[in-house]
């Protein structure tokens, strides 16, 4: 089983935890910009942040054979922070490297003035940097959350096709599915989503636009877990090909939107430090 | 070790890269957003005239070589700053070429620091010879460590010395009582450093 996750915050993550994933078959991932955990005060530590995401941590996930690709943005949960506000000037920096895939995570944590305002700028910037964005919908309030999104989607003029709405669950799903929208499903150990219900609904909505997550943030989470949602499909009478598609060729489709996505000469490889000229130092 | 004319040359026609010269030759502020750029516009293996340097490699030394020569540290160290890991490698590679004396060793010392090996090999490129003996010495001793080939050390033969010695020495030491291998390449080093 060859997997991409597709939101995955592997810096919360230590480097074990890059070598169970390799072993477990992941082989390219996507890190979305979010939260630290402690708060931010100052753009600096945005601007340290970003750069890990484009330097120290593909870099670390190398030394495994796993591709790492990031998403850049300033997160709603610190857009509500004035102090913060100075990261949208550093963001069009960041949204030219090589490595950014999408505008990410943007979106609602609890609906403020201050998370329309950046939310609405943000998409504006997926234009016109010519990449896709990730929608983030809110932990509280989902479905109302999650219908403002969609709305402040449609009016930013960018094309469905190139949004994902993610940490959706089975009453969100239905106001995602025929909008154009990705949708995007993070799986946790709890009671957010489990694989079991995540083959429920491939089940009832097919494999279309569909994306699965091990998120793996701060909260409890499992990097391990899309490959649990694999087995779970497969035991559930899903063919290897159908697994194949929800893991590894819907993400390489939406993220190879940006046309940034580099998976070159990762087809054959091992999942293990073998073949790796970094390690060795290059020139 | 080559000119930005010759890197220039090296490349080919380059239409992208022409326009995004001349852009930042009219508009030096421009390069943040086209030295980023340039590994996806003029990415690809090394020119045959340039072993060793990637095309966006040599394409991005091409870039900061458009600037004014005014605003060549600045310009070079904000792209290092804000540069992810193939830029930072590449205004690292490009700095020995660029008229701006040892301004930029601020630079070589953030990589070093770094435990990311493509960058702390760059930094020992022909613009160390602007570092003193041992921030030059530490990082040699850092390449042995980290398992960076001193292939990537520039003028190694010339600028080693006793004090380099001892310290590869005591890191032999110590590799040996962990049941360790020392690379070759620094045990080499070691033996000529003894015979001269
Ligand atoms: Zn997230």
């Amino acid at each position: 089983m060859r997997i991409f996750d597709p939101h995955i915050h592997m810096t919360s993550r230590t480097t074990d935890d890059y070598e169970r994933m390799a072993a477990a078959g992941v082989r390219a991932l996507v890190e979305p910009a979010f939260w630290l955990g402690q708060p931010r005060t100052n753009p600096g530590s945005f601007a340290d942040y970003f750069d890990g995401l484009v330097g120290w941590e593909p870099f670390r996930a190398s030394q495994f054979g796993i591709r790492h690709h990031a998403t850049i943005a300033l997160n709603p949960k610190e857009a509500n922070d004035p102090r913060c506000r100075g990261v949208l000037d550093l963001l069009p920096r960041y949204l030219e490297k090589d490595g950014v895939v999408a505008v990410g995570e943007i979106g609602y944590d609890s609906m403020t003035p201050e998370e329309d305002e950046v939310f609405a700028a943000q998409l504006a910037l997926a234009v016109e940097h010519d990449l896709p964005a990730l929608v983030h919908t809110p932990h509280r309030d989902k479905a109302r959350g999650t219908e403002r999104s969609l709305a402040v989607v449609d009016e930013s003029g960018v094309a469905p096709g190139r949004v994902v709405i993610d940490h959706l669950n089975e009453v969100t799903v239905k106001l995602v599915r025929d909008t154009g929208c990705w949708l995007g499903f993070s799986i946790y150990p709890d009671t957010k989503m489990s694989p079991p219900r995540m083959v429920e609904i491939l089940r009832e909505y097919g494999l279309e636009r569909m994306l699965v997550n091990s998120a793996a943030d701060w909260g409890r989470s499992d990097p391990l877990l899309t490959l649990a949602t694999g087995e779970a499909m497969l035991a559930a009478g899903f063919s290897d090909d159908d697994v194949d598609r929800v893991l590894w060729r819907n993400p390489v489709e939406f993220y190879g939107q940006s046309g940034r996505l580099d998976l070159s000469d990762l087809d054959g490889a091992q999942p293990t430090f073998a073949g790796n000229s970094i390690l060795r130092g290059g020139s | 070790m080559k000119t930005l004319a010759e890197l220039r040359a090296a490349l080919g026609e380059r239409p992208w890269l022409d326009e995004a010269g001349a852009q930042v030759r009219a508009d030096p502020g421009a390069i943040g957003r086209l030295v980023p750029a340039a590994g996806r516009k003029c990415g690809g293996a090394p020119p045959d005239e340039a072993p060793g340097w990637g095309a966006d490699v040599a394409a991005r030394a091409v870039l900061l070589g458009a600037l004014p020569a005014e605003r060549v540290a600045a310009e070079a160290g904000e792209a290092y700053r804000y540069g992810d890991a193939a830029e930072k490698r590449a205004v690292l590679k490009a700095l020995p070429l660029l008229p701006i004396g040892g301004d930029a060793v601020p630079l070589l010392h953030d990589a070093i620091r770094t435990n990311d090996t493509r960058l702390v090999a760059a930094a020992l490129g022909p613009y160390a010879t602007h570092l003193d003996p041992p921030a030059w010495r530490q990082a040699v001793l850092k390449c042995v460590f980290m398992g960076v080939p001193l292939s990537a050390v520039d003028g190694l033969g010339e600028r080693a010395d006793a004090e380099l010695a001892g310290m590869l020495a005591s890191f032999a030491e110590e590799r040996r009582a962990a049941g360790r291998d020392v690379p070759a390449d620094a045990l080499a080093v070691l033996e000529s450093l003894r015979e001269g």
